[in-house]
């Protein structure tokens, strides 16, 4: 097993009353895919989102335990937030490149945003993660044109592309092929196979075909609950709770 | 069964007529101003008009360009007051508000805005005339800044909730600061929209006259003294148009033409910015 990157200990996450998740403890290794997976409403985006603390915009929100980046705080006294999140990106489940940019621009959004542009250095940075995200042969004539003209699943690589640029040490992902069509998907997993060897990845995926392919470690949540998380062809073939087992065979979710 | 068909298309033919002739008489009253307005006015817009001030009673010609200069001067003091306090005003009720606070903003604007328009006027003379001890255009583009606020206040709000969440979350998930975020993608995205809002309130305060004759008073010469007395468009066809003097009352007819085609020009390029952001 490699280096814990990201470890949980009795994290809990309430909205106003409701308790959505639930004293989850649980590791994400360094340099290797883990998939959340469980059904609707169980909780698994919530706790993905707690990682980059997308959660502060929410007021209602309120999370409770460790989340240890590195053995950083995440939630610790004065981090800012800002900061996490430079480390921690995410890939979200709707493809959102800034519509307003073009495909060049919005590469380097991270970078434009934060006025921290070196202008010599961003060709360099967008031909770079384009390739990374194996999109710089579709796009390479056409980097000024709106993003926008892009098909859904070039949209998705690009908003991966955006994320990879500002460089973060673990990337989220929250679904991010479930609007997209089968063969862009099949890209989007593949690009997630190569994305490993440099990122600590934390998928959230409602297809459980998808975590089976992706990921080397998967968690299951149900109701706010982990009830089993290990190597991801053990919990699919050997799983130690009937809940796990009904789960991935269909029976139930 | 034939009887229902003839019954349907009966009440359908009523109904359509019905809304139709509602139609019209929205329309027709704004078809008899504008031409009534171009067939009094028209002769009297020349150069003139735009180029002198009014000459004294009883010498015939003259034109309004204090009063356009008055005007603009005063929208453009009122818009530096207002639209920074209406834009952000609403880039805190939109992002930062706490619910509290924000309804009680919302329904204060709202009631702003209901206000009539003397009742502006006659606030800002409390606040400014009668400390300063006289009329001013500074007054007057009080008055007419705190009738802007509500309106882009209330506008640009719209505007920012329009903008998805999705957007700010990616913003933010790069590491960007909320302020910039705000700035650099909320608020940049929301522009066209907000611009549209910006340039009615402009429209609308630009025919105000009641918070003016508190305030702003109206002066018969090149008034540009901002502590002094200044002639603004609306305030000189008003007063023209109660003048005995039947040249007054045409170069207030040309005031009036002028005003409405500016008014029309504004409500134009703001459907324009409207236009532009839902990509029609």
């Amino acid at each position: 097993m490699n280096n814990i990157k990201v470890h949980l200990e009795s994290l809990n996450i309430h909205f106003g009353k409701t308790h959505a998740v639930k004293d989850i403890s649980m590791d994400f290794p360094e340099n290797s895919v883990t998939a959340i997976i469980g059904p609707s409403g169980c909780g698994k985006s919530t706790m993905l989102r707690s990682l980059n603390r997308m959660h502060d915009l929410v007021p209602s929100a309120r999370v409770s335990g460790k989340v240890l980046l590195d053995n950083d705080d995440v939630y610790g006294k004065g981090v800012d937030p800002v900061g996490i999140r430079r480390r921690v990106g995410m890939v979200f489940q709707k493809p959102n490149p800034f519509p307003a940019m073009s495909i060049y621009d919005n590469v380097v959004a991270g970078y434009k945003l934060n006025s921290r542009m070196v202008r010599s250095e961003a060709d360099d940075i967008v031909e770079s993660c384009l390739k990374r995200v194996a999109l710089w042969d579709e796009v390479k004539d056409r980097l000024k044109a709106n993003a926008m003209t892009l098909s859904g699943g070039q949209q998705q690589r690009l908003c991966i592309a955006r994320t990879i640029a500002v460089k973060p040490e673990v990337i989220l992902m929250d679904e991010p092929a479930s609007a997209l069509d089968p063969i862009s998907t099949l890209k989007i997993e593949e690009l997630i196979e190569e994305l490993k060897e440099r990122y600590t990845i934390i998928i959230v995926t409602h297809n459980m075909q998808q975590a089976a392919r992706v990921s080397d470690y998967t968690a299951f949540l149900y109701m706010g609950d982990l009830i089993e998380c290990g190597e991801t062809k053990k919990i699919f073939t050997t799983p130690e709770q009937k809940q796990t087992e009904d789960y991935i065979t269909g029976r139930f979710g | 069964m034939m009887r229902s068909v003839f019954l349907r298309n009966a009440k359908n033919y009523l109904m359509t007529g019905m809304m139709l002739a509602a139609t019209l008489a929205v329309l027709i009253p704004l078809g008899l101003i504008f031409f009534h307005i171009m067939k009094m006015g028209m002769s009297s817009v020349n150069l003139d008009f735009f180029t002198q001030i009014p000459k004294p009673t009883g010498e015939t010609g003259g034109g309004m360009a204090n009063g356009m200069l008055g005007s603009l001067l005063m929208i453009g003091m009122a818009s530096l007051i207002g639209l920074p306090v209406g834009i952000f005003g609403a880039i805190y009720l939109a992002e930062f508000g706490g619910s509290k606070v924000s309804t009680a903003i919302r329904f204060s604007a709202d009631v702003l805005s209901g206000t009539p328009s003397i009742i502006t006027g006659m606030v800002a003379y409390t606040l400014l005339v009668v400390p300063m001890k006289g009329f001013s255009a500074l007054a007057g583009s009080v008055a007419l800044a705190m009738i802007m606020i509500p309106i882009v206040l209330r506008t640009t709000e719209e505007q920012l909730k329009l903008v998805p969440g999705s957007l700010r979350e990616a913003s933010l998930a790069l590491g960007v600061p909320m302020w910039r975020t705000t700035l650099r993608v909320t608020l940049r995205s929301a522009l066209s929209g907000v611009m549209t809002g910006v340039l009615l309130a402009i429209a609308r305060v630009a025919g105000e006259t009641a918070p003016l004759l508190f305030t702003a008073l109206g002066n018969q010469f090149w008034g540009k003294d901002l502590t002094q007395p200044m002639a603004a468009l609306p305030l000189q066809i008003f007063s023209f148009a109660i003048a005995p003097y039947e040249d007054w009352h045409r170069l207030a007819w040309a005031g009036a033409l002028v005003l409405v085609v500016v008014m029309f020009g504004l409500s134009l390029t703001a459907r324009y910015f409207g236009r532009t952001r839902t990509g029609e």
